[in-house]
């Protein structure tokens, strides 16, 4: 009995070395147009095809496995999953408990608010107003640094549906996110009806980072440069242009 | 009293002592006066969201119970389903419906929009306040229920012959005697209560479990947010407790 025991724990530990399973995280909330879950409950979208090809470039056996976003560091750092891609940006702060890949998307951050309010995105042009961010993003920490002095308040959310939903109902004055998602919202009807682009903010690297890449443990050299070859290697043979064209009408890869 | 020092109790309270000086000494805790401010604010807001919801809950739970005890039946069937219904829905979805649902209906009225409650009812601690309040009274309502039907009949005929007027049957004979059958059940009710607050942080109301939640995401720690959660909740049932366990000792009753 003890034999057997052994016997199973060594290949319960050997299995996922053989196959190089690797357990790709994503945000369990949807995040249209990069992963959503389809009226199957499937996940699709850029990003979840973008996984799929990078994976076949680097001959990794990946594993699309949904994480709720708020403890999905937590996740990976404990090995429950392997690495993120979850539209999850490179910044200081996370580097400092995880490791990243190259970047293998980068899009401007922009703010929407509602029709005929005048504002802007900057710290006078938001003076007063309730802006709301998903929590935990690169953009709470964004308005934070800059628009939380002048601003009335910050309200933070767990999903981005659910700020844009207070948008519409006037209990937000603006909301700051990734230009792609916020285009997907305009294009709504209830987002086209209420709200328009209040404009670009400013770059700040420290806050916004250098794009999104895929967050690894620390010291797993040896998975981030497969994961760097795959992101090169569909980047130069067309892959990544032709997921990307049957989303965005441009380029989402930026500078 | 000797109880408390048998050897198995004494053994059972240093592994409790060792748990507790093992989470302070070998888990991080450096965080604490950097947040101090906003758990002040969010303890203070699930304490008031608890008492405000309470009182309102009771307040309509007094009528909702009579009605349904003693009132005519278009009275009774109304406070009826409106207990049912509340006990019958999650709280969640019953906090969902008034913020998303109610609370989205108003912007498209312009005159709400440009009135003066509109900077509060774009808020949403009133949608919070609303559901706590509805939830606890439609649990309380069949509390209450019960609790009119088990006063003795005969004291109430006793007191009609004498010529109280109803009013005062009600206020110094029917109730009193009523809310001292049920306080043991609503001080179980009101930490059930407490421990439904923190749903109201999935409409944006910062209590202290977003404040947990907050630091938890910040800070990439698990254990220790909400280790002081669970403390901070067990503080908060022990003084309802206390309250109620006063409130029970003020009342002189006979035992059988």
């Amino acid at each position: 009995m003890k034999m057997k025991s052994l016997v199973l724990v060594a290949t319960l530990l050997a299995a996922p070395v053989a196959a190089q399973e690797v357990k790709v995280g994503i945000a369990a909330e949807p995040y249209p147009p990069f992963a959503s879950p389809d009226a199957s409950g499937n996940w699709v979208g850029w990003e979840v095809e973008i996984i799929g090809a990078v994976c076949t470039a680097a001959e990794l056996n990946c594993v699309v496995t949904p994480v709720g976003w708020d403890g999905i560091i937590p996740s990976l750092v404990s090995g429950q999953i392997d690495a993120i891609m979850a539209s999850m940006t490179i910044t200081e702060e996370r580097m400092q408990t995880i490791d990243f890949s190259n970047k293998y998307y980068n899009t401007p951050t922009v703010v929407v608010g509602a029709k005929g309010v005048d504002m802007a995105p900057t710290a006078e042009g938001l003076a007063g107003k309730i802006i709301g961010v998903q929590v935990s993003t690169i953009h709470e920490a964004y308005v934070n640094k800059h628009f939380a002095a002048t601003a009335a308040e910050v309200k933070t959310y767990q999903t981005q549906d659910e700020a844009n939903q207070d948008l519409v109902a006037g209990r937000i004055d603006a909301i700051q996110a990734d230009s792609i998602a916020l285009d997907a919202f305009l294009a709504s009807e209830a987002g086209a009806a209420c709200c328009e682009m209040k404009g670009v903010v400013a770059d700040d690297r420290e806050v916004l980072g250098q794009g999104v890449g895929v967050g690894l443990r620390k010291g797993e050299e040896e998975l981030k440069a497969k994961f760097n070859a795959g992101i090169d290697k569909i980047r130069a043979d067309g892959t990544y242009d032709t997921i990307t064209a049957k989303y965005f009408a441009s380029s989402i890869y930026g500078d | 009293m000797r109880g408390i020092w048998e050897p198995h109790r004494l053994v059972l309270a240093a592994i409790g002592a060792g748990l507790v000086i093992w989470c302070a000494v070998s888990l991080r805790w450096d965080w604490i006066p950097q947040y101090a401010g906003e758990m002040a604010q969010g303890v203070w807001r699930t304490i008031w969201l608890l008492v405000l919801s309470v009182a309102i809950g009771m307040t309509l739970a007094i009528p909702l119970g009579l009605a349904q005890a003693a009132g005519p039946w278009w009275l009774a069937a109304p406070a009826r389903a409106f207990c049912t219904v509340v006990r019958g829905t999650p709280l969640l979805l019953q906090i969902w419906l008034l913020y998303y649902g109610l609370g989205t209906l108003f912007p498209q009225y312009p005159w709400i929009r440009n009135s003066d409650l509109w900077p509060i009812l774009r808020q949403a601690w009133p949608y919070a306040l609303l559901a706590l309040s509805l939830s606890y009274a439609g649990y309380e309502g069949e509390v209450m229920r019960g609790a009119f039907k088990s006063v003795p009949p005969g004291q109430l005929e006793a007191a009609r012959a004498m010529g109280v007027p109803r009013f005062t049957l009600f206020r110094r004979i029917w109730l009193p005697q009523a809310v001292q059958r049920v306080l043991p059940t609503l001080g179980g009710e009101t930490v059930l209560q407490m421990k439904a607050t923190p749903l109201v942080a999935t409409i944006t109301v910062v209590e202290i479990y977003e404040v947990a939640s907050q630091v938890r995401r910040e800070l990439l720690i698990t254990y220790e947010p909400l280790l002081l959660l669970a403390a901070v909740y067990m503080a908060l049932a022990g003084v309802i407790v206390l309250i109620f366990r006063w409130l029970e000792n003020r009342v002189p009753q006979k035992r059988a």
